[in-house]
């Protein structure tokens, strides 16, 4: 497959995406200067974490705007799969490409540490490759993970099984102590209406080798590869 | 706007003495402008100049076959470590301005240290630093001393956090002591590591008669003016509150695009010489690239991108605004520096141009505001053989005495209680703020005894072109860790010093890494009082032997001298990151016990067969139970310690070793409960697993009957590690271990759900849960 994986100026897990996809999983990557009008021949976005505009004003709020997010728009609106992380979420958040917001984490406190996610549905290009019962143990890095959104929205991300990963205790149970961030029903990721574009806080790319500890990242990533195979022609 | 006349008041508020007033004229030849006073007080500075300590520093092992660029030549040394490629690292302290804006102050910190490795070519790929505080507990109600203690800890942490996860570096390992000696008076050390191909090394110099000299980065503004010179002088609360603006605001985000842009310029080939500005600003940039390349530099500052209207030239020179570079281009390539800093959306601009007077010569509104020779201020500062003299404390020191102190007669509680004293709780609160993963090449992280970091094909900055004919990167693997211990050096300063280098060589060990290469941080106190001197003096001599007995050169490093706080100068504390290599990844070996049924060992001695009690002078038991700072501490014999770290890692090499771990602080009862409880799975998810060890038959050797519990427990006897082994091994490891002659004793085996611990008339039995909460959640508790 062919990604393409957006570089804002402070983004910092670019080259981590690029990493895993190309020289773990074995697919071609390029990398898209957030000038750029064009996403070329890719098969699926990825938007990586970092600081984008370093997080100034809001994170993801100024690179919303950057030229690249256009082609996504429409990469997406044409069914195109994006993956947001991290800061790749917020900003796909921003964009209104997904619904609801994330902000501070309630601890006020950065958090670096790995969790647990019990995926709620393998029914989108995100999740297919995930066994009902796994957990995945996962990486998370941020300061403004609390995913927020008003009952309106939640009850249709919920309606709509929107809600693709909970941040999960090692028992799989959901219990306040396994938030890290106190999102909003303990969501740690979700989809659109269409299935097609979704937002993660933990880092399934960091979590994708042996050696660093867990490879459960990769089923995330192989759930797209998958879903890519399974069309009949890439999008866009 | 008229500069101030220059008069001996002038003089001295620029922290230049008389003398050195009259040596500063005879390099002029005339009384100097304001402007250059300014300069001179900077560069002359000991944060700059090392003028106290230049004489010491020449003591230090610089030497091995790996280095590529050596202590002082640059901003950081660098090491080759095969391949074709090699690491470049250093340690910087930052700990006046955190005294007075913990947050800024530890930001700045770590951007500085970041900056000087990349300054060298390389790409920064993991930081590490090395904290001090006061207490942040108290026996009753905190006081506002311990309030203020909490301030400034969870502030430098905050910044440290801020600064390196928005740059996107991951903070892999450090150390964090709580004393009262570090009251007001912070430490904040800060590391950082990268990596490049040894053909990608470039220099801060000033080569080419002609060449243009850009300035990069953002605008300069009046922040940071002469923090140098600040960091040069007795922290006082008058002083703090004067100096407040001398603390630089950090922008993380600017850092990153400029280190990216840079490392993208630097492979188009296009420059001739580059240097952050740091310390002082345009001032050492200009002056030390002229000097070290034996050229001129002339400068204009109208050209200089200012942030705020009306600066004078005195102020331009001595900003200390940060995430600048000076980059010295090659003629005629001028448009390559445009077209990259125009992609990041950098502000550049053309500020000068390299001469063959020798001379740095300043000019600001058609006026020259400086002219100078630039390798006389450069080379030519006064350099001060200071008065040493053995501090009377000493005395005292030597003839404490353990009789008066009565043995535990708790040590269940005592066990408790140190794992939860902040020193040695798990520091869980600090680093889950660091992102210590990014990258992906944290293969250690913190949490065990030396950190271990992955390097891979991104880990190098990228070559010019995609299809470039290099060789492709092999994985290797480095380890890291950063160490130090106030108390013994200050009851010690030359065998707590060997210690400091001797626990950095055996956490590497523990990991299964070679040592490479060390960067110190002599964290001193007034250099002019005699007593802090000899101090500083003997520390020197204890980290040079050490370093030489582990060849581990030093590669650079830097002083911090004038630590005071309001009641007296801080524990002396030198601090060493040491940086070694593991070949084979199936090596990487980890602090915390495995599988239940297998064996626990210690290489090294039950206790200092000399005499049992020596483990206890300095120890933290003392200070914690007994409250008291005294005593020899344990002694080091680098000798044995270094065929213990050989031994460790030829049992490492051969795959029998499941975990390895450094007795230390808390000695041999607290090491194996940190082998039970330190393995973290996830948040909320320790990994814990229990051990039943009997130490009554080892007590019953010749010499050691009658030996105190908490001497046997508690004490802190060096060159000791805890490894375990599968039980089928564990004869053969014995027997191993013997003939690489290290005497090696079966402690116990790994399982259940307690530490159970015989010792002669007692037996602990602790839950692993209650040591692990009381360990793991110890600081966050007294940070609410």
């Amino acid at each position: 497959m062919n990604f393409a994986v957006l570089q804002f100026p402070g983004s910092n897990c670019d080259q981590d995406v690029v990493h895993a996809l190309r020289h773990v999983l074995g697919h071609s990557v390029e990398l898209r200067w957030h000038k750029e009008a064009s996403l070329g021949a890719a098969d699926a976005v990825v938007v990586p974490g970092g600081f984008s505009y370093g997080d100034y004003l809001r994170t993801g709020a100024i690179a919303r705007f950057s030229p690249v997010m256009e082609a996504v728009r429409q990469f997406a609106a044409a069914g195109g799969l994006v993956l947001g992380i991290c800061n790749g979420f917020q900003i796909l958040c921003e964009a209104g490409l997904l619904p609801g917001a994330l902000i501070r984490n309630r601890s006020l406190q950065f958090r670096c540490e790995h969790i647990f996610l019990k995926t709620s549905t393998p029914d989108s290009p995100f999740t297919n490759r995930i066994p009902p019962d796994k957990l995945l143990r996962l990486p998370i890095a941020h300061g403004e993970g609390c995913y927020y959104a008003d009952a309106d929205t939640l009850a249709r991300l919920k309606a709509n099984h929107q809600i693709l990963w909970r941040y999960v205790n090692a028992q799989g149970e959901i219990t306040a102590d396994a938030n890290p961030n106190g999102a909003l029903d303990h969501i740690a990721g979700i989809c659109n209406e269409g299935r097609n574009v979704a937002g993660l806080m933990p880092h399934p790319e960091r979590a994708s080798e042996p050696i660093l500890g867990s490879t459960d990242g990769r089923l995330i990533l192989e759930s797209m590869i998958a879903a890519l195979a399974s069309r009949p022609t890439a999008a866009g | 706007m008229t500069d101030p006349a220059i008069t001996p008041e002038l003089v001295q508020k620029h922290n230049l003495t008389p003398e050195e007033y009259e040596k500063l004229k005879a390099v002029l030849g005339r009384v100097p402008t304001y402007t250059e006073l300014g300069i001179f007080s900077v560069m002359w500075s000991e944060h700059c100049s090392y003028k106290n300590t230049r004489p010491l520093l020449k003591t230090f092992p610089t030497q091995s076959p790996r280095i590529l660029v050596g202590a002082g030549e640059e901003n950081a040394g660098i090491l080759d470590i095969g391949d074709g490629l090699a690491i470049a690292f250093k340690i910087e302290s930052h700990n006046h301005p955190s005294a007075v804006e913990p947050f800024q102050g530890a930001a700045t910190g770590v951007g500085g240290i970041v900056r000087d490795i990349f300054t060298m070519g390389a790409r920064p790929v993991c930081a590490a630093n090395s904290l001090r505080f006061g207490p942040i507990t108290a026996a009753g109600e905190p006081g506002p001393a311990v309030a203020n203690n909490r301030r400034l800890f969870g502030g430098v942490v905050a910044g440290i956090a801020h600064y390196g996860n928005c740059f996107g570096i991951p903070t892999v390992a450090g150390e964090i002591y709580f004393d009262p000696s570090y009251e007001g008076n912070p430490l904040v050390n800060a590391f950082c590591l990268g990596v490049l191909r040894h053909g990608q090394i470039v220099r801060g110099h000033a080569r080419g008669v002609g060449n243009p000299v850009f300035y990069v980065g953002p605008a300069t503004g009046r922040d940071g003016l002469a923090g140098a010179a600040f960091a040069s002088q007795d922290l006082t609360a008058e002083s703090a509150e004067q100096q407040r603006g001398a603390v630089q605001v950090g922008d993380p985000f600017m850092e990153k695009l400029v280190c990216e842009a840079c490392l993208e310029l630097l492979a188009t080939g296009a420059v001739a010489g580059i240097q952050d500005m740091g310390a002082a600003g345009l001032t050492c940039s200009t002056c030390e690239t002229a000097a070290r390349a034996g050229t001129g530099i002339e400068i204009e500052l109208d050209k200089v991108p200012q942030r705020a209207p009306g600066m004078t030239s005195y102020e331009i020179m001595l900003s200390e605004s940060q995430e600048r570079m000076l980059i010295i281009v090659h003629r005629g390539r001028e448009a390559e520096v445009k077209r990259i800093f125009d992609k990041w959306d950098l502000p550049w601009a053309e500020i000068g141009v390299v001469t063959d007077t020798g001379r740095m010569v300043v000019r600001h509104h058609g006026q020259v505001v400086a002219d100078i020779p630039a390798r006389k201020i450069a080379d030519e500062s006064p350099v001060y053989e200071r008065v040493a003299r053995e501090p009377e404390y000493l005395q005292a020191v030597r003839a404490f005495c353990l009789d008066g102190v009565p043995d535990t007669t708790n040590p269940a509680a005592h066990l408790l209680a140190l794992l939860a004293w902040p020193t040695i709780a798990s520091k869980n609160w600090v680093y889950r703020q660091y992102d210590h993963m990014v990258r992906n090449n944290s293969v250690v992280g913190p949490g065990s005894d030396a950190a271990v970091l992955r390097i891979k094909e991104d880990s190098v900055p990228a070559p010019p072109n995609a299809a470039s004919a290099l060789r492709p990167v092999p994985e290797k693997f480095i380890a890291l860790s950063v160490d130090g211990n106030g108390a013994y050096v200050y009851l010690d300063p030359y065998e707590g010093s060997k210690i400091v280098v001797a626990e950095a060589a055996r956490n590497l060990a523990c990991t299964g890494a070679m040592p490479l290469g060390a960067t110190d941080n002599l964290n001193f106190g007034n250099p002019h009082n005699p007593e802090l001197f000899w101090q500083l003096k003997e520390s020197v001599r204890g980290l040079a032997d050490a370093c030489r007995a582990f060849n581990a050169p030093v590669t650079g490093g830097n002083c911090s001298l004038y630590n005071q706080h309001p009641n007296g100068p801080i524990d002396p504390t030198p601090t060493v990151a040491m940086v070694g290599l593991i070949e084979n990844p199936e090596h990487i070996t980890t602090q915390w016990f495995k599988d239940e049924g297998d064996v626990i060992l210690l290489l090294g001695e039950l206790v200092d067969t000399s005499d049992p009690l020596l483990g206890l002078g300095g120890s933290a038991y003392l200070q914690l139970i007994h409250g008291m700072k005294n005593g020899t501490p344990p002694r080091c014999d680098l000798a044995r310690e270094k065929e213990l770290h050989l031994a460790l890692r030829a049992l490492i090499h051969s795959g029998v070793v499941k975990s390895a771990h450094d007795c230390s602080e808390g000695g041999l009862a607290v090491a194996l409960a940190e082998g039970c409880i330190s393995q973290s799975v996830a948040r909320a998810t320790p990994r814990l697993i229990g051990a039943q060890v009997d130490l009554t038959p080892l007590t019953e050797a010749p010499g050691r009957d009658g030996i105190r519990l908490d001497a046997l427990l508690f004490g802190e006897t060096q060159g000791r590690i805890l490894i375990s082994v599968d039980a089928v091994n564990a004869a053969k490891v014995l027997a191993q271990a013997r003939i690489l002659g290290v005497p090696t004793a079966r402690l116990g085996t790994v399982g259940g759900d307690a530490l159970r611990l015989q010792v002669p008339g007692a037996e602990l039995n602790c839950p692993v849960r209650d040591l692990h909460d009381r360990w793991w959640n110890a600081i966050a508790e007294a940070m609410h």
